[in-house]
């Protein structure tokens, strides 16, 4: 393949899947994040006590996390073409993309709370913080570091997600990699491919590990 | 009617006062419920410094959260400022949350504030403005000492160093009442001396109430001039710490005080101990010196009239609760005329005695 072409194809494929894990990622940030905070401070005798609701909130995280992505991708369809109108191309990939994200980001955000110190909240009870200030003044402050390496995580995951989702014709780097490289045996394409992948994970990965490190004020720093 | 009166009655004097307190944990499911209070009656006074001691589990740190409802009592009334903690909604509970500042033993500081953020911290809960923050948290940070430690994080601090920042946050609403919680149980005894020593500023400057709870003797006779002993869920002994600490009555107490008073006597010693004299054995003593009797060469005139025959086995010259206190445990020949000459020493001096035993 001629370099100019390879280089509009993977720029164009770059795009595509840097719209579907940016778009995923925050939809699906928003919105697994008040969960994980639920999951988090709903059990028996916590902040805001609902260990029924608890329990089935975390059955459903359980079952969509232990569904395989690309059967969730198919499985939806017909929702997905509820929402985006299509069930083709990188906006409807958007949809799975989001809900695989969503309990994802809600297991993740829920271990990166609990790790918070009990005494904290015992602490900020004792000023008299209302269970809505401990959430934002004390849980969420502390917890920065690890939701900001939850958050990196996903985003990780979601580029690796979103290679599947040429299978409903979403387009981006993985689908450029299985078309090109893998079905008209074009190992130039795929080399190409997975070093564009290494370098966009790598750059991801590292701005999350340095964010983390800023918000952490436990380890001293000298 | 009468109980709606009876707490102004009787808390004018008192800043928290426990009336028949039970607490239980548990208990559901078909599960015995764990009893850890059972049925405590105990006053604290205003503008002092009042300590409750007693081992891990005794239920000392059920009691002190009683105090502002982060525990709820079973059965009982907790009455603090004139007001039953157990009959408070929660923006009740909330408000006088804010009239009582509590310390805790890991300092419980927020990792992501600086020492001066974290002082914020229970004025920012208050809803109080930015401006008015400041100006309220400056003057704490001087109070504890650590002016020029305002923009550290917790982590870049010593633990005497984040304890002070923990009173100051527990100072900064301005309460009424200091709740410890085993404070200085993780410092070091020097710096514990110096978190004490701020204690006790604060509470003679400020005219601050201080409950706290220890299992260390050593804290409650530096500082506190009440003293309550718990063990089992129940108060055990209560009241001047040093009436309770120069005569101790319940065996707890004793067992708990024995090392802090230097009045622990060698294994070798205790093991052989009768309770009845045979020919030839020594008697061992108890002194104890305090008010006047402190100030006195007791010993010298003791030798002088039993004879220079006395040994000196265990002793130690310290201060409770700002009063001076000697305990001096001593053994001579127990045949009939020195213990006669003896307990006319004692009864001439006033000086408090104990027969331990007799022994070899």
């Amino acid at each position: 393949m001629a370099p100019d072409m390879l280089i509009s194809l993977l720029w164009t494929a770059l795009l595509q899947t840097v719209h579907m894990v940016a778009v995923a990622g925050v939809i699906g940030s928003l919105i697994g994040l008040p969960i994980g905070i639920f999951l988090a401070t709903s059990g028996r005798g916590e902040l805001f006590p609902a260990p029924t609701i608890n329990k089935i909130v975390g059955a459903i995280v359980n079952a969509t996390r232990s569904t395989p992505f690309i059967i969730l991708v198919v499985a939806i369809i017909p929702f997905t073409r509820l929402v985006a109108g299509t069930s083709i191309g990188t906006s409807a990939a958007i949809v799975p993309l989001t809900i695989a994200t969503i309990p994802f980001v809600a297991r993740l955000a829920e271990s990166a709370i609990r790790e918070v110190d009990k005494g904290l909240i015992e602490a900020a009870r004792a000023m008299g913080a209302t269970p809505m200030q401990i959430v934002f003044k004390v849980l969420l402050a502390e917890a920065k570091p690890g939701l900001t390496l939850a958050l990196t995580l996903t985003l990780v995951s979601l580029v690796g997600y979103s290679a599947m989702v040429g299978a409903v014709g979403g387009g981006g780097l993985g689908d450029l990699g299985i078309r090109y490289g893998y079905q008209r045996f074009m190992p130039e394409v795929m080399l190409a491919v997975v070093v564009v992948l290494i370098v966009l994970v790598q750059a991801v990965q590292s701005s999350g590990d340095a964010l983390a490190r800023r918000f952490d004020k436990k380890t001293r720093k000298n | 009617m009468d109980r709606a009166e009876t707490p102004l009655a009787q808390t004018s004097d008192s800043m928290v006062a426990f009336e028949s307190v039970t607490k239980r944990f548990g208990g559901s499911n078909g599960q015995p419920a764990f009893t850890a209070l059972d049925g405590v009656d105990l006053t604290v006074a205003r503008g002092g410094i009042t300590g409750i001691i007693g081992r891990s589990g005794a239920g000392k740190s059920t009691l002190i959260r009683l105090v502002n409802g982060l525990e709820k009592a079973s059965s009982g009334r907790v009455v603090v400022d004139g007001i039953e903690v157990g009959t408070l909604a929660e923006t009740g509970l909330r408000d006088l949350r804010r009239q009582v500042g509590m310390i805790f033993q890991h300092f419980n500081l927020l990792s992501s504030r600086t020492a001066f953020d974290n002082i914020a911290l229970p004025l920012e809960i208050a809803g109080m403005d930015r401006k008015a923050i400041r100006d309220r948290v400056a003057p704490l940070v001087d109070l504890v000492g650590l002016g020029d430690k305002a923009d550290r994080y917790p982590a870049e601090l010593s633990g005497g160093q984040k304890q002070r920042i923990g009173i100051a946050r527990a100072l900064a609403t301005e309460p009424k009442l200091l709740l410890s919680d085993e404070a200085t149980s993780a410092l070091d005894p020097e710096t514990t001396q110096s978190i004490l020593e701020l204690l006790k500023d604060i509470n003679r400057d400020l005219g601050l109430t201080v409950l706290l709870i220890t299992h260390e003797m050593e804290v409650v006779k530096t500082i506190a001039s009440q003293v309550a002993v718990i063990d089992k869920g129940k108060i055990v002994e209560s009241g001047r710490t040093f009436d309770i600490f120069t005569a101790p009555q319940h065996e707890t107490t004793q067992s708990l005080l024995s090392a802090a008073i230097g009045a622990k006597l060698p294994e070798w010693i205790r093991a052989d101990l009768k309770p009845q004299p045979a020919p030839g054995d020594r008697a061992l003593v108890r002194l104890v010196f305090f008010g006047e009797t402190a100030f006195q060469p007791l010993t010298a005139r003791l030798v002088a009239e039993i004879g220079p025959d006395l040994n000196i086995l265990a002793g130690a010259i310290d201060e409770i609760a700002g009063e001076p206190f000697g305990s001096l445990v001593v053994s001579y020949a127990a045949d009939p005329q020195t213990l006669e000459r003896a307990a006319r020493f004692y009864q001439q001096t006033g000086l408090t005695t104990e027969v331990l035993g007799y022994g070899a």
